[in-house]
């Protein structure tokens, strides 16, 4: 969905000028924002437009221009939208600045478990955790007595009676559009299974029972997803929801609030949210946390302006007035049907995304890319792995990780 | 024209040439034998997290960057011959695939990949866009001339729009149940998934690429169309010249120059498709070798890129564009020569 990007980059660069009501302070600092784009994050960049002179870019490829970005002296952004994974690159290169001073002056309503630290210097303020978990159309599974599926296994026995009866296009929805998507429901799956990505000294370790299970399970599941599943992003697969066109999927939590969403959603109030299939292991999922960061090339008071506003953006106020977009951490949330899923999935086990080993994004680009061929039936599943371990083993060896 | 007036006329051309094409070039090539590393340091970090339940802090020894008193990250550039080169051509690879006489597995591997779909996509888009561009040249050119205007505007709409737009528009007729997909359905009464299988995706780039460049020819064809000499082709006409034997014998040759000059355009840009492969996301069936250039440039969310292969691949894009020029420039040089004599 380029255009789609492209088109949510422009329009919802939102501008504000003029404080508001909901405001605590009024800001005459030009301050500009970089961030992914889901409903969460947009609630949060509207909430700290509302001081007035904030810009924000909502873009899903935020990721390329981010780290560029942020090493522009001064910074081209003031703000940064990250989760553990997009944080990594711009800690690496010293681009955010530590907060401990700002969270003392400003941040007296943030609670302990929002503070990001790192060697005990605050880096970044959390405001959510998100992670992949099943919703599946609670009428079709009620109308046909299938039980809600707690594995992949279950997931495709429950794809194969829905086939008989016609009531969706495709029974089961996927994001494996190749690239990051594809990548990512690979670590899902492995994690699941109890895999480890890297031996002694950053090699990789794919190539083993967990690995060709992961890569079966996958397969497993193509068969009853739409045959052009490897373009399929999040976005498709939330509208394919949406449309009533497929009936189960492992979507990210921050898009359950869309499934009620009256204005483009056919499907209101017919979405149940689960737990991940559980894994041989634990839950076939991984938890993310969404945060704000703040450049380290700005002046002090720059730095001053934007943490305000950005405490504004996170409020108590701006959650009771989203509560279902994403499963907050700021005070004020209370869980709703449309966090069940996620908070199953993390009691389930669920592993955090390893974005703390340095190999993880040389791994997850080689996983992207290599992982079509198998699907696509060119490759067999040791080929595939052996091929992905040496992509990897290319590209860290380049970067001198091994 | 003496020498100093001639040298003051094209100095700042070849100095703008000089500065803006030679020099990247050079550094392209330059650095297509060197590799930039971060410089790393392992240490014990602690790093404190939200989770669903609360915070977690974990200690764990990490591999990170060094950075500098500039405040930059520590890097060093190390001269690596030609391994750049091998890690985009992996020849090893190819001569397993050689000795299990595997096409199949020689295809899978991204390099060749790439310039199996490149060069067949050049090759077959090209003599489409000749003919197509003729043929709407000539529909121009016999059109009355009172409404000649509007549909030479009309023909020249594809070439006007951008071509990452143009692929987008082709794929949101297509994908899913996209209203073209939908009538081919309804159509051949059955399931149709166009972005399914890589065929199809081929079929369509092609499709699109004929439909973008072909008013470019026509245009180009179309004007070459009005210098043709009227005598030649009354005489022709007396002489009991049909409607082919006048385009064969009068007209086409005295196209020729422009033929040439379009081939050579095409060639330049059709092995340089990239757009297509974006707009159609179709990484995962069909990748072109502009496109393997892209992802190798590709941070990857550690943040690392890989510039030396990038460059190894650009370079090796084009040595491939030169090598498909020369067949053309030599038949444009044999016939200067000859006119000379």
């Amino acid at each position: 969905m380029f255009l789609r990007k492209i088109a949510t980059a422009v329009a919802i660069t939102t501008l504000s000028t003029g404080a508001w009501a909901a405001c605590s302070f009024d800001n005459d600092t030009e301050l500009k924002s970089l961030s992914n784009s889901f409903d969460a994050m947009k609630a949060v960049t509207d909430a700290m437009a509302e001081c007035g002179n904030v810009t924000s870019t909502l873009d899903v490829d935020f990721k390329d221009k981010m780290p560029d970005a942020f090493a522009a002296n001064p910074s081209l952004y003031q703000i940064g939208g990250v989760s553990q994974g997009t944080m990594v690159p711009l800690l690496n290169a010293g681009t955010i600045r530590p907060l401990d001073d700002l969270v003392a002056k400003y941040g007296s309503q943030l609670k302990p478990s929002q503070l990001i630290k790192v060697n005990g210097k605050i880096m970044a303020i959390a405001m959510q955790v998100n992670n992949q978990h099943l919703m599946y159309r609670a009428d079709i599974f009620a109308d046909l007595g299938i039980a809600v599926p707690t594995t992949y296994a279950e997931m495709v026995a429950a794809a194969k009676k829905m086939q008989s009866y016609n009531l969706v296009d495709y029974p089961i929805g996927g994001t494996y559009k190749a690239g990051w998507n594809l990548g990512e429901e690979f670590i899902n799956t492995y994690l699941g299974n109890g895999g480890e990505f890297f031996g002694e000294g950053n090699t990789p370790s794919i190539n083993n029972a967990a690995g060709l299970a992961t890569l079966n399970t996958m397969k497993s599941l193509t068969p009853y997803m739409d045959p052009e599943y490897l373009v399929s992003d999040s976005t498709y697969v939330q509208q394919q929801f949406q449309q009533g066109k497929i009936a189960m999927a492992n979507l990210w939590a921050t898009r359950a609030g869309a499934m009620d969403n009256a204005e483009e959603s056919q499907v209101v109030g017919k979405v149940v949210m689960a737990s991940a299939p559980m894994g041989s292991v634990r839950a076939a999922s991984t938890n993310w946390w969404d945060g704000i960061v703040f450049a380290t090339n700005m002046t002090d008071a720059q730095a001053d302006a934007a943490f305000r506003v950005a405490m504004e953006g996170i409020d108590t106020e701006m959650v009771q007035a989203n509560n279902d977009a994403a499963v907050w951490l700021i005070d004020g949330f209370v869980a709703g049907s449309a966090a069940a899923g996620a908070i199953a999935t993390a009691d389930n086990g669920a592993a955090p995304y390893p974005s703390s080993s340095p190999g993880m994004g040389a791994m997850h680009t080689a996983l992207g890319n290599g992982l079509a061929a198998f699907l696509n039936g060119e490759k067999s599943a040791a080929k595939t792995l052996a091929d992905i371990e040496a992509a990897y083993t290319i590209t860290a060896t380049e970067s001198g990780l091994i | 024209m003496n020498k100093k007036t001639f040298l003051a006329f094209i100095g700042p051309s070849v100095l703008m040439m000089v500065l803006f094409i030679a020099l990247p070039l050079a550094t392209v090539l330059k650095q297509s034998f060197y590799q930039t590393q971060s410089v790393y340091e392992t240490l014990e970090v602690e790093t404190c997290s939200p989770t669903f339940t609360g915070q977690v802090c974990i200690k764990e020894i990490k591999t990170i960057p060094i950075i500098g008193d500039n405040g930059k990250v520590i890097t060093q550039t190390n001269y690596v011959g030609l391994s750049n080169y091998q890690n985009v051509l992996e020849f090893p690879r190819v001569i397993a695939a050689f000795a299990n006489n595997s096409w199949h597995e020689f295809m899978l591997i991204d390099f060749w990949k790439a310039l199996r779909f490149t060069l067949s996509f050049t090759l077959i888009t090209l003599p489409l866009v000749l003919f197509f561009g003729l043929l709407i040249a000539l529909c121009i050119n016999n059109v009355a001339k009172s409404i000649r205007g509007p549909v030479i505007f009309v023909s020249l709409l594809p070439m006007i729009i951008t071509p990452v737009i143009g692929a987008l528009a082709i794929r949101w007729l297509f994908i899913g149940d996209g209203v073209l997909t939908s009538f081919l359905e309804w159509w051949f009464a059955k399931d149709i998934a166009m972005f399914a299988q890589a065929w199809t995706i081929e079929f369509m780039m092609t499709f699109y690429r004929v439909w973008h460049v072909a008013p470019f020819a026509a245009i180009v064809f179309y004007a070459g169309l009005q210098t043709v000499n009227q005598d030649t082709i009354e005489s022709a006409i007396i002489d009991g010249a049909s409607r082919w034997q006048k385009l064969r014998f009068v007209i086409l040759p005295h196209l020729m120059p422009l033929i040439v000059f379009v081939t050579l355009i095409h060639l330049m840009d059709a092995y340089r498709v990239f757009e297509e492969v974006i707009g159609f996301s179709s990484q995962a069936h069909v990748i072109s070798l502009q496109w393997l250039t892209y992802d190798f440039l590709t941070a990857d969310l550690m943040g690392n890129r890989s510039i030396g292969r990038a460059s190894a691949s650009s370079m090796l894009t084009m040595i491939g564009i030169t090598l498909l020029l020369i067949p053309v420039l030599r038949g444009v040089w044999n016939d200067y020569k000859g006119k000379r004599l």
